[in-house]
């Protein structure tokens, strides 16, 4: 329908008019305040037909000189004044921090989770929250209380996601107006690599293993259990334990990490043929095979060295230097 | 833009009918029954699709009804276009926009279509119940919008914030109808069928006619006086003037204004006041004898009757000025006195002969003739009654020799026929005898009872003289009013009986509510509104000026409600404010507080980490977690929490 050229001009208006709004430095600082200055409002599609009924039944009064038509669309035109400021007061001064945002691998969707105040003794009803052009996610938020917005953003490529500008708005109560705002909160989303999907087995041998021998015999001394948590690996649950209690969260069996086998991953055993990418990929694959089976795993890239440990916090390090790497500046 | 495209909720649609319901039920009166009982199997239908939840009905069927409505429409009428046609075409739509309720988008298109409905109804009735009913209407629309923006709150929820915006709304409601510049309609032209019907003084009069008024206490029209109010038997409401005689009817014959000017000299000390005339369709203004002034869009006709460019289909007001004693027609064309001389050329033989002995007697002193007359009236004992026996052929001979009974068009007509023959000029004059003043508002209010025909001769050197012939048999009916004139036992609309007077009270009251309403609501002109703006202090007010002072004034109401808005701004749970001030002083030593942290696990993280602490910040969170979500927390929970939080040290 619309032409190409005009719908590119239209685009490249809006955004000339989001940075003009965000004309504060964005990223900005926490809180950020959604200001009387930094909320706009505009009649919705529905806004402008109510206006033109509103055009059509005052030419109506007029010409049939009906003095209650002419009530009826002065007190229509008021409502929708009043529908304009109530539709502003639900958003303005709304206060937004950034809250957690899990680190996720590409491909995957990143969560950015954005705390939003309500200082008022009012609810305030219908806000819609969405990132470019990601479907908007409906929030309320309660009288003097916070809500948390969890914003999906697809993760394509590892390294920092920043947030992008996010869009907040509402037509409520009638819908005739939307009153809307952009926030720029400084945030960012870790992305691990994609972990390959066929990778070489772990690179046993060399001088990459060391301490108990592969067969396994005692590899790892089971040490006790405890409750499920979502990042262990599903190869430990104490299936046995679960099955035997009635109810009950999923327990995991625990194993001394002190005498768990040893495994170094490096860069430089995998072949230069492969593109970085690609050896990240292998990698992470790597990274969590090994956490998966409960190794003890160091990893050598160029410019880091990370000594065998396991644990959740020492593969978060892994796939975080994995992220982050930066051959180039190497 | 995409996101307004929601589906209707069940419970939106629950709301879109009782939208619809509310906005057509008032209409079912003017709409024909087929029409009315095919809307409300619409009505029902959808009631049946949300109760059921069954699909909508497919478009091919909404199309052929669509059809179908359409052509009944056009059957009814014969049109599509003008009043009733184009509404009852608005209530199909309406009632078939209901089965395809599909997205929002479809729910604000009922809720305009809702709108038009209610400005319909104005067309037909402008009354206050017809106004409360609208502002019903509206209530619930208004609702509506909320419920398909939000559907969750209750339906009394969404009623009080509907009422609360357009509480809200009401300010700027009244701005406008006061200040918004009024423009004079019709923009364009109005279909024929916008005005229906109504009582009054036809252009012509037959035995019986003015009669058959009397039954009928509807207001012909209100009059304020800007001095007092003249003695009863003055308050002749100059209507139209009838020279032309068949035998039986007498007609108006000039229908064109003849002067722009008032042609006769000014008399006398004049009386002022300010009519407002009901509709009647006709063209004629009334105006206290003899008029002298026009009103605006008038003229006056060679018989002094002020005549409007347009017939009368609205309420219309205007000022006037009388002066009773000024001599209308001292120098008349000869062809208007020769037409108040015309009469048929047989019958009534028994008067002619009385008027021949007259002119006989006097010869040319039509004054003498004219005293003669009302001797003879006076001297044959005619009755004025409301029920007067059937007349034959010879209507003036029977009335004046043979029943004697009769009502003021009888006697009027006899008066003007015996004149004629006797040679001087006499014509008949229809119009409002009296009236009656409201003393709630002090209006003098003439209903169509008042009706009255009187007459009025032509004499030398005193111009048209008025002669009421009622007067001279029943002057009760002139010095009070036609009640007193009557015989007892006769039928008389209700409003002019003489008992029951708490009841003729309470109707005084309500007819100076709908006087008021009338005046200032309805009758809120481009005229008067810029009287009232005068008054108000506003010099000369014109467009512009008015536009100046409904911004200045919409942008200050504007001001006052968005500072009422915006108010509310800081008021934090007390419980949230001492629980902030408790991890302020925690995260001196201990873990921050993050916002988005539930406070269980904060507690957990701060005990971990400063574990002689961990009872005493145990109790305040549970304390915390009571007060703020618990389910009723027990009275002086808050103080205990207050204490814990000023005796903690970290």
């Amino acid at each position: 329908m619309i032409p190409a050229s005009i719908r590119t001009l239209r685009h490249r208006l809006h955004e000339n008019f989001v940075r003009w709004a965000l004309r504060v430095r964005a990223p900005e600082p926490a809180p950020i305040i959604l200001t009387q200055r930094r909320v706009y409002v505009l009649p919705t599609r529905a806004g402008l037909a109510y206006a033109a009924a509103l055009l059509v039944i005052l030419l109506g009064a007029m010409n049939y000189n009906l003095s209650l038509g002419h009530a009826l669309v002065f007190l229509l035109a008021g409502l929708g004044i009043v529908a304009i400021l109530h539709t502003f007061r639900n958003l303005a001064l709304i206060e937004i921090r950034p809250g957690r945002c899990e680190p996720v691998f590409a491909g995957g969707a990143a969560r950015f989770e954005l705390v939003l105040e309500n200082r008022r003794s009012e609810q305030r009803t219908s806000l819609r929250l969405f990132l470019g052009d990601e479907v908007p996610m409906e929030i309320d938020i309660d009288a003097a209380s916070t809500a948390v917005a969890a914003l999906p953003l697809p993760a394509t490529q590892r390294g920092w996601l920043p947030l992008p500008r996010v869009t907040i708005e509402t037509t409520w109560p009638l819908g005739l107006v939307r009153a809307w705002s952009y926030a720029a909160p400084d945030m960012r989303c870790l992305v691990y690599p994609s972990p390959a999907a066929k990778a070489p087995p772990l690179p046993w041998g060399g001088d990459t293993a060391r301490g108990n021998s592969r067969d396994g015999r005692g590899a790892d001394d089971f040490s006790g259990l405890r409750n499920h948590q979502d990042a262990d690996p599903p190869r430990h649950v104490a299936w046995k334990a679960v099955a035997r209690q009635q109810s009950g969260p999923l327990l995991t069996k625990l194993f001394s990490g002190s005498t768990a086998e040893e495994i170094w991953l490096t860069w430089d055993a995998l072949p230069v043929t492969l593109d970085i990418e690609a050896r990240l990929a292998v990698l992470a694959r790597w990274i969590l095979d090994a956490d998966n089976a409960g190794l003890a795993w160091g990893l050598i890239l160029p410019g880091t060295r990370l000594t065998p440990h396991h644990g959740p916090e020492h593969l978060a390090a892994g796939l975080r230097a994995l992220a982050l790497f930066d051959h180039g500046a190497n | 833009m995409a996101r307004i495209n929601r589906p209707v909720s069940r419970r939106q649609s629950w709301w879109l009918l009782a939208t619809a319901l509310a906005a057509f039920l008032p209409l079912t009166q003017q709409l024909p029954l087929w029409l009315s009982l095919a809307a409300g199997a619409a009505f029902a239908w959808r009631g049946l699709l949300t109760w059921r939840q069954w699909r909508l009905p497919p478009r091919w069927l909404l199309i052929i009804l669509v059809v179908a409505g359409t052509a009944g429409v056009f059957y009814q009428y014969r049109s599509l276009v003008g009043r009733t046609p184009g509404v009852a075409l608005l209530a199909v739509f309406l009632a078939l926009k209901l089965l395809e309720l599909r997205a929002a988008r479809d729910a604000v298109a009922t809720v305009l279509l809702c709108y038009f409905l209610v400005l319909a109804q104005f067309l037909f009735t402008q009354t206050i119940p017809t106004a409360l009913l609208a502002a019903l209407t509206v209530i619930v629309t208004t609702a509506t919008l909320i419920a398909a923006n939000d559907d969750r709150p209750s339906p009394v929820q969404q009623l009080r914030r509907a009422g609360l915006m357009l509480a809200q709304a009401l300010p700027f409601m009244l701005l406008l109808f006061v200040l918004f510049p009024r423009v004079q309609g019709p923009l364009w032209g109005i279909p024929q069928d916008r005005f229906s019907a109504v009582s009054g003084l036809s252009d012509s009069m037959s035995p019986g006619s003015i009669a058959q008024l009397s039954q009928s206490d509807a207001i012909a029209f209100r009059v304020r006086f800007k001095g007092d109010v003249p003695a009863q038997s003055q308050l002749y409401w100059r209507g139209p003037v009838m020279p032309a005689f068949d035998g039986r009817s007498w007609r108006v014959t000039q229908t064109l204004g003849a002067y722009p000017q008032i042609p006769y000299e000014e008399k006398g000390a004049p009386v002022d006041y300010e009519l407002t005339l009901e509709p009647h369709g006709k063209f004629w203004l009334f105006a206290l004898e003899l008029p002298g002034n026009l009103p605006p869009e008038s003229a006056l006709t060679s018989d002094f009757q002020p005549i409007s460019r347009q017939p009368v289909r609205a309420r219309m007001r205007y000022d006037q000025r009388a002066w009773p004693d000024a001599h209308a027609g001292l120098r008349e064309s000869p062809r208007i006195l020769r037409d108040a001389l015309a009469l048929p050329g047989s019958g009534n033989p028994r008067a002619r002969a009385l008027a021949e002995s007259w002119r006989s007697k006097h010869g040319s002193d039509t004054a003498a003739i004219l005293a003669t007359a009302e001797q003879f009236f006076l001297s044959q004992l005619l009755l004025y009654t409301l029920n007067p026996p059937l007349l034959g052929p010879d209507v003036v001979d029977e009335f004046l020799f043979d029943t004697k009974r009769g009502f003021c068009e009888h006697f009027a007509s006899s008066f003007v026929f015996a004149l004629r023959a006797a040679g001087v000029p006499a014509r008949v004059v229809a119009g409002y005898q009296g009236g009656e003043v409201n003393p709630v508002d002090g209006y003098l209010v003439v209903r169509q009872y008042d009706a009255h025909a009187w007459t009025e001769a032509w004499i030398e050197g005193r111009g048209w003289v008025r002669i009421d012939p009622t007067a001279i048999s029943a002057p009760r009916r002139i010095s009070s009013n036609f009640t007193a004139a009557v015989p007892a036992g006769e039928p008389l609309p209700f409003l002019a009986r003489g008992d029951l007077a708490w009841l003729k009270e309470l109707r005084h009251r309500f007819d100076a509510v709908t006087n008021g309403w009338n005046q200032w609501v309805l009758g809120y002109t481009p005229q008067r509104q810029k009287d009232f703006l005068q008054s108000l202090g506003l010099g000369e007010p014109d467009w512009r000026s008015m536009t100046a002072a409904l911004a200045a004034l919409c942008g200050i109401v504007l001001l006052g409600l968005t500072a009422w808005i915006l108010r509310h701004r800081a008021r934090t749970d007390p419980a949230l404010a001492a629980w902030k001030r408790f991890t302020a002083r925690l995260a001196k030593r201990g873990p921050a507080w993050q916002p988005w942290e539930g406070p269980q696990a904060y507690a957990a993280r701060a005990a971990a980490a400063l574990p002689e602490r961990a009872e005493a910040i145990q109790r305040i969170t549970d304390t915390y977690i009571r007060l703020r979500y618990g389910a009723g927390p027990a009275p002086g929970e808050l103080q205990r929490l207050k204490t814990l939080i000023a005796a903690f040290r970290p």
